[in-house]
């Protein structure tokens, strides 16, 4: 875990927190009201969230909004960029994956591990495709 | 009474706003964020609560009385958490498509802005240049990690490098040290000779007509109490790591950027910002159908006379996307833009304002000369360095297409395909095309083709079932 938000009582913005907590892949985690989700999740020490179409690791990249790396679905609807996200309470998270299902992992979930991620998901969005 | 829609809401729009209502015209600031002050005046939350806003960043109580005069303007419409998708219409103004909502968000309101002008002001992203590794978590770019510790109070890590060119670097520094990460390292690619030939003589005067210099100093100062290691002529070359970034390759770099083998230094971190300057947003001015200029390195901007105008007549441009010159530079143009859009007349204090316009202009042409890109930094990359961090498409599989029909290249890649656009890889595989044809001696002018890569035809991502809603019927922002 390496990174983490600056502790409120070393804030020289002088902070006031509130709590927020989301559920991420079935997981509670808390960050500080007004974080985006990729807020939340850096601060909780978690640095990726989501696999490329030959399964590398992505998390936030730009910070913008630009890159698209760190795309989580929220609340049921995929391709959501964490970075531009506001965190509410209670918003249930999953992570994505562009990466194919590898063939030899079989894909029941009696573990009740998370799973190695998901197939792609259905482009649900359209962004200017020539 | 005219009607000013001014898209994006930071240094430049804002400016642009305020004059624009001063010279009485009703003004709609559109602004995808949900405060105004864009990148270099990122609030904080509000639900942070924070009893010293003005800490983090220069000028704060400047921006925050001109904020709040502009939001509380009667004449002003604020929109908030509104991304503009798509502009429309080959005569006239373009007509604004807008969408107001959660970002991504499903069933976001969809609605259309027709104004007399249009000031656009939406900004830059950084450059950032491919090496092995750069797609680790925990390798971000140096605005990214300058953006997370002003809007989210969050630290990327704690044993930090800061690698990449231009006096950004040393804010983003300033901010980790701000944030009590250690700061191991801040690399200038460039070699001393460059920076101090680009920047010519005498540079702090420069600085200081562009209102850069008191923080320039700040930040300088910062890191030597902090005694960080500021080092020219080297770079981040690779970065390695199991399934995040632990360490990065350092080499010492000749002019060209090609590295100096032999010169390789391993530094243990747990993060990495990286930054080779700004790149412009210019999906709307091109779909506005605005003129480009290049610079000499190739780098495109929105091509506009003394006056801020684009080659759209009614629409005016301002801020880094003009050229990247800092908030105050962008200041300047937006304020004089929004008057001149707002039809305000001629006056001593306008032409002061051309004057300093003309000083952000020679900042941003000296600051181009003194932190440029050298060529040689593909040497870098190896066959299997990720290029398209979208689709994860390999150097090797680049070279391999380098010289087919760009739209070949691109549909057998997939380079530049997938959900960015090719906002991050496209100014990169069109440099390395080039490089490649040119190490061929492929028939000359082949790299040129394909039509502009800054060409798309939607802003930003909309939803289907957002495309297929009908926009509201009210149709217009128009002043009642
Ligand atoms: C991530 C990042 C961090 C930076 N941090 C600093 C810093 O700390 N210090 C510094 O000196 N410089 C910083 N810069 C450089 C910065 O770009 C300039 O200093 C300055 O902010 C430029 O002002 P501007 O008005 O041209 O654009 P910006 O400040 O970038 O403002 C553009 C605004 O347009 C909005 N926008 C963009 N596209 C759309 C759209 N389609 N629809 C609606 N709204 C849109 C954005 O939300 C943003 O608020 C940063 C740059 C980046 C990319
Ligand atoms: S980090 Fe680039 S889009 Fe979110």
């Amino acid at each position: 875990m390496s990174s983490r938000a600056i502790r409120p009582d070393a804030d020289v913005l002088g902070r006031a927190d509130r709590p927020v907590t989301i559920l991420v892949d079935g997981t509670p985690v808390t960050g500080i009201a007004g974080q985006s989700i990729a807020g939340v999740l850096l601060a909780a020490g978690r640095t990726a969230w989501r696999y490329g179409p030959t399964g590398g690791a992505r998390g936030v990249f730009c910070g913008i909004g630009v890159c698209f790396d760190c795309l989580l679905t929220v609340n049921g609807i995929p391709d959501v960029r964490a970075c531009r996200r506001r965190a509410r309470d209670g918003d249930v998270i999953a992570t994505q994956s562009r990466a194919a299902a590898p063939s030899t992992v079989d894909d029941n979930e009696a573990g009740g591990e998370p799973e190695p991620p998901a197939p792609a998901t259905t482009p649900s969005s359209v962004d200017g495709a020539r | 009474m005219r009607h000013v829609a001014v898209i994006g809401a930071g240094p430049g729009g804002l400016s642009a706003a305020a004059t624009a209502l001063g010279a009485g015209a009703h003004v709609t600031l559109v602004d995808a964020a949900e405060q105004p002050g864009g990148q270099y005046h990122r609030a904080p939350a509000p639900e942070f609560g924070a009893t010293r806003p003005d800490r983090l960043q220069h000028g704060w109580r400047d921006f925050a009385a001109r904020r709040d005069q502009v939001l509380g303007h009667s004449r002003c419409t604020f929109l908030p958490e509104t991304s503009v998708w798509a502009l429309e219409g080959a005569d006239g103004i373009p007509v604004v498509h807008v969408l107001t909502g959660p970002a991504d968000g499903a069933g976001r309101r969809r609605r259309t802005i027709e104004a007399d002008a249009l000031v656009l002001a939406v900004g830059a992203h950084d450059t950032m240049l491919p090496f092995p590794g750069w797609e680790l978590p925990g390798v971000v770019t140096a605005g990214a990690a300058q953006a997370l510790v002003k809007g989210e109070r969050v630290a990327i890590g704690e044993q930090v490098v800061v690698a990449g060119t231009g006096p950004f670097l040393l804010p983003v520094a300033a901010a980790l040290l701000g944030a009590g990460s250690t700061v191991r390292q801040v690399l200038e690619a460039n070699r001393p000779g460059r920076i101090a030939a680009g920047w010519g003589a005498r540079p702090w005067q420069l600085a200081a007509q562009a209102g850069k210099l008191p923080e320039l100093a700040g930040y300088a100062a910062t890191l030597a109490r902090h005694r960080v290691p500021v080092l020219a002529g080297r770079a981040v070359v690779a970065a390695r790591g199991d399934g995040r970034v632990e360490e990065v390759v350092t080499a010492r770099l000749r002019d060209d950027w090609s590295a100096v083998p032999g010169t390789e230094r391993t530094v243990a971190v747990d993060a990495v910002c990286v930054g080779h300057g700004f790149s412009p947003q210019l999906e709307l001015p091109v779909a506005a159908g605005c003129a480009l200029r290049a610079e000499p390195d190739g780098r495109r901007f929105v091509a506009v006379d003394a006056d801020l105008r684009t080659s759209r007549p009614g629409v005016y441009a301002v801020g880094e996307l003009t050229g990247i010159a800092g908030a105050p530079a962008a200041r300047a143009e937006g304020a004089l833009a929004g008057w001149l859009a707002a039809g305000g007349p001629d006056r001593p204090a306008v032409r002061a304002l051309r004057r300093r316009v003309a000083a952000g202009r020679r900042f941003a042409d000296r600051l181009a000369a003194a932190h440029p890109i050298g060529a040689g930094w593909p040497g870098w990359l190896r066959d299997d360095t990720v290029v398209c961090r979208c689709e994860d498409v390999r150097y090797r599989a680049l070279r391999l297409a380098a010289d087919q029909d760009p739209r070949v290249a691109k549909l057998g890649t997939r380079a530049g395909m997938g959900p960015c656009q090719g906002r991050i890889c496209g100014p990169t595989v069109a440099a390395l095309r080039s490089a490649e044809a040119a190490r061929r001696r492929a028939a000359a002018g082949t790299a040129a083709r394909g039509g502009n890569p800054h060409h798309r035809p939607i802003a930003q991502p909309i939803r289907l079932g957002e495309l297929a809603a009908a926009a509201d019927t009210e149709h217009s922002e128009e002043p009642s």
